[in-house]
């Protein structure tokens, strides 16, 4: 067992956890922020995505007792007041079904936007899609993901 | 109304799920709560000869382990196939036992023999895995082509050769002679890969026993949580129905993953009531894999035969299918009444014979998966007609043209009465979209590339609105297929509509939402859907088969027929006018011509108020209805696909996918959109990347994300979707269902896309790099020959 202190969402937190604790099992577990999903086993699909210092992690491949002093944002953190444009976006072009892989594919979509808009680049469809290898979405067949995402872009 | 039938209405539900606050099963924690693991089988197929616990027992956090003697010693029955099959000599189906945790054997790798029952996840998994259990192997067989064969290894005693059915359709006879007397026959085999449903929410329970109430209480990742408890209560004597309550809260997708009851939610249960504990069950990926009914795996010969104007003059189907280890809930009805039903496809055809034999295999059970046997009918009717068009020498389009039923209703010569097309037109609308006339032009373009284009159809039509209890039950179900629903107005005006329908992704609290506010024109967020809760919602058969927008949604009509009738009723008496001259409009209910009215809400006040009711009327204002369809829905479509692949790797891009689709009336065309966007990217999913494969020993090669390759972003384009609506007259929205049939269709059209490309019809799903480049060495050899 470890003690182990860091920010989530805006807030400290400390929590003894046994050291294998994965990061998405002290959210969701320690934490009760259930907003993080864990779909595979293999850090596949993406449905834990969260950001650690500002860059996104799939929390499946991370140590919570790796992440002293870190500052964490879940999806139930990155609204701030009112509804990030990301999430907004999500909800315009039903950019989500079933919402299982929404946490993580909103989260990856925020990162994805945050790096291209530092690096210069443009955020196109075709690169939209190639950031999105590592998010699986079985119901929209990803068409509204990369339109949400796009639409997101414009307005961050 | 801004907000009803045919508004692209944005999610009401969306909120929850973009920030987090969605509520799934494994979100979900009880006081007192301790969780399972499960004790799988490694061996494919084996004798269990004892099970030793004792090590497991000693372990930090273990409550208990757990077994199927002690499961069968209290009384817990076996797990059921919902659905007879006769054989054609008239003999009853081959139903091998099936214990939730097995017994004397084991029958697929992941079949659980026992259950530990620990303090944390890990506790239980980690004493899991200390459990002994003593196996005698046994000769497995793990593909479906060598179940029958001779010597091959018997799985269940009362299924002599492993053969579970041998069923027919249709007239042999007949079929025999359209053949031969046809000008042209064309023979094709095909194969339907097997595939994994995959919702990206792992299955989960969570069984609470009150020893005071005798009374259980299931958290459960279920399509149609109604069903769980009848089942479990009716055939695996849990609980009485009434001591039993299940809930289906968010569910993170299903594509029939979750209809199913399986041994895991018994086990919960069960071990609930023995440790007098909450009982927690979440599985990960890998036990998905394993466990989760696997879809589709079937071996396929047919023939077609054409006159010398190229119409069809029999269609002769032999079909060998694999139903796994043991027969899960719908699992025979499959490859029997949700496939032969369906050949006849959008062609006039007087003479078809189909033959299906399903066999026990070592692999996991395989039941329903998005389309459910549809899919599997439509690929090989399709690929008929492009391959014998292609052998014909005439355009695949204009093949299907001559054969498309014209004239509706329509009865096939395969049990189905088509409710009403329009092959016609909306073939016209893809080729628009798809700009057909325009392909020479980019084949051209992506030859200059070094690319191979080509282009592929599919005209398809599947049966949805799961079904009219009566013929159904004619041919083997073991329930009626209705609907029901609950219509509350509250005294405030406000509607709560409680539907036995489940909502996971399709945006139920949307739609059923649109067809009140469209009713009774009021705000659609006035209307709240209750579902998913077995003590809140009266009865319901779920969500499958496409069924909660033909046969839910009318229930719902059916009730709010009812409510109106009342509200007429209230309305005339209290503003002293005809029945027949009320009108609900605007947020009022008024008298036709005049100036007379009272707001909606007002009515609904009355009716609880009761001070002023018609005589003899009861107080209250809620109805409740039972919707039984009269026929199936059937939406047809038309997909164009578009591909270019690389001669060099054999690699595949779909570059184009268009579809123009018939679901009936439409409510919400983006939700609609979304479905069909969903359902192609799981049928290129089929086409292209996705195949369960077990080795020879019945080891599951492909048990992750790793090994099984799920459709990503980069592997489908933006799709084109049309629409062209022919109401069905059998319900009273006009509603076809629009769930399954983008899975349906598009596995055909990319299939003969590909082949258009590669001028070889040789080619099985999925179409790997490796499969297409095989195929094109194949093809060219005769030239490197020359």
């Amino acid at each position: 067992m470890t003690n182990v202190k860091m920010k989530v969402n805006g807030k400290t937190v400390a929590r003894e956890v046994p050291d294998e604790t994965l990061l998405s099992e002290f959210l969701r577990e320690h934490l009760r922020l259930t907003g993080t999903h864990i779909g595979c086993d293999t850090s596949q699909c993406g449905a834990c995505a969260v950001h650690v210092n500002g860059k996104m992690v799939k929390a499946c491949t991370a140590l919570a007792v790796s992440l002293e002093g870190a500052e964490v944002t879940t999806i139930e953190g990155l609204a701030n007041g009112e509804l990030h444009p990301m999430q907004v976006a999500f909800h315009d072009n039903h950019g989500l079904q079933c919402g299982f892989c929404t946490p993580g594919m909103i989260m990856a979509g925020v990162d994805m936007v945050n790096r291209y808009k530092a690096e210069g680049r443009e955020l196109t469809s075709e690169a939209i899609r190639h950031e999105l290898e590592g998010n699986i979405c079985r119901c929209t067949g990803y068409h509204n993901i990369v339109k949400s995402i796009e639409d997101a872009a414009a307005k961050m | 109304m801004s907000s009803g039938i045919g508004k692209s209405v944005k999610r009401k539900e969306d909120k929850r799920f973009i920030t987090g606050k969605g509520r799934y099963t494994d979100d979900h924690r009880m006081d007192n709560q301790a969780y399972a693991a499960f004790v799988r089988s490694s061996h494919a197929h084996a004798r269990v000869k004892g099970i030793d616990a004792s090590a497991a027992r000693e372990m930090p956090g273990v409550i208990d382990v757990l077994d199927g003697h002690q499961l069968t010693a209290d009384g817990i029955g076996n797990i059921i196939c919902g659905w007879a099959i006769t054989s054609k000599d008239g003999s009853p189906m081959n139903m091998g036992a099936w214990s939730a945790l097995a017994t004397e054997k084991v029958r697929y790798v992941g079949d659980a023999v026992a259950v530990v029952i620990a303090e944390t996840q890990s506790q239980a998994r980690i004493a899991a895995e200390a459990v002994e259990v003593d196996y005698e192997e046994l000769p497995v067989v793990a593909h479906v082509a060598k179940a029958g064969a001779e010597g091959a290894p018997q799985i269940h005693d009362n299924a002599p050769g492993n053969l579970i059915y041998d069923w027919e359709l249709g007239d042999e006879a007949a079929t025999d002679k359209g053949l031969a007397e046809a000008a042209h026959v064309t023979t094709l085999d095909v194969t339907q890969n097997r595939l994994s449903p995959n919702p990206m929410e792992p299955r989960s329970a969570i069984a609470t026993y009150d020893d005071a109430e005798e009374h259980y209480t299931l958290y459960t990742t279920s399509q149609n949580p109604h069903v769980a408890r009848l089942v479990l209560s009716a055939f695996y004597n849990v609980a009485p129905e009434h001591k039993l309550r299940v809930i289906a809260p968010d569910v993170g997708g299903g594509f029939g993953a979750k209809i199913y009851i399986y041994p895991e939610e018994i086990t919960c249960l069960w071990a609930s009531m023995k440790t007098n504990r909450s009982i927690k069950w979440t599985s990960d990926r890998g036990e998905a894999f394993m466990t989760d009914a696997h879809a589709r795996d079937h071996v396929t010969t047919a023939k077609m035969g054409f006159d010398s104007d190229g119409k069809i003059t029999g269609f002769k189907i032999d079909t060998i299918a694999n139903l796994g280890a043991y027969m899960s809930l719908f699992s025979s009805s499959v490859p029997t009444y949700l496939y032969a039903p369906l050949m006849s496809g959008q062609y006039q055809m007087e003479n078809i014979y189909c033959n299906v034999k399903a066999y026990y295999t070592n692999t996991v059970p395989v039941d329903a998966y998005r389309g459910a046997g549809r899919p599997e009918a439509t690929y090989l009717v399709e690929r008929m007609m492009e391959t014998a068009a292609r052998e014909m020498g005439m355009d695949p389009a204009e093949l299907r043209r001559r054969n498309f039923i014209t004239e509706f209703p329509h009865q096939t010569p395969v049990l189905m009465q088509y409710d009403a097309g329009d092959f016609h037109t909306i073939l016209d609308k893809a080729q628009k979209a798809a700009d057909v006339a325009g392909f020479p032009a980019r084949k051209a373009e992506a030859a200059s590339r070094g690319k191979l284009r080509g282009l592929g159809y599919s005209t398809f039509i599947e049966a949805c609105g799961l079904a009219p209890s009566k013929a159904a039950g004619s041919l083997g179900a073991g329930v009626g297929l209705w609907e029901s629903a609950e219509v509350r107005v509250n005294p405030v005006g406000t509607v709560e509509i409680l539907t036995g329908s489940h909502s996971h992704g399709q945006g139920h609290e949307t739609t059923f939402a649109q067809i009140v506010a469209d009713r009774f024109d009021i705000p659609v967020e006035n209307v709240q859907i209750v579902h998913g809760d077995t003590d809140k919602v009266q009865f319901g058969m779920g969500t499958y088969g496409s069924r909660s927008a033909p046969v839910g949604m009318s229930a719902v009509v059916k009730a709010m027929d009812k409510v109106e009738a009342k509200v007429r009723k209230i309305a005339a008496h209290t503003l002293e006018a005809s029945e027949d001259d009320i009108v609900i409009e605007g947020g009022q209910v008024k008298v036709a011509g005049t100036d007379k009215a009272m707001a909606w809400h007002e009515v609904g006040l009355a009716a609880y108020i009761a001070h002023n009711l018609p005589d003899g009327m009861e107080p209250g204002l809620k109805e409740t209805a039972f919707f039984d369809p009269v026929n199936f829905s059937f939406p047809s479509g038309a997909f164009i696909c578009e591909v270019e692949v690389d001669p060099e790797t054999g690699h595949t891009e779909v570059v184009n996918f268009t579809s123009a689709d018939d679901f009936g009336t439409i409510i919400n065309p983006m939700i609609v959109e979304g479905q069909v966007h969903g359902g192609v990217t799981q049928g290129i999913g089929q086409a292209l990347l996705e195949q369960v494969i077990y080795d020879e020993d019945g080891q599951l090669l492909t048990g992750s994300y790793m090994d099984y390759t799920m459709p990503r972003a980069a592997d489908v384009p933006f799709f084109s979707v049309q629409h062209h609506e022919t109401p069905s007259p059998n319900n009273p929205l006009g509603v076809k269902g629009c769930g399954e049939a983008g899975a349906i269709g598009a596995p055909p059209a990319v299939i003969n896309a590909i082949t258009d490309a590669i001028g070889t019809n040789d080619l099985a799903m999925p179409a790997t790099p490796l499969a297409v480049w095989r195929a094109l060495q194949a093809a060219s050899k005769p030239i490197a020959a020359e």
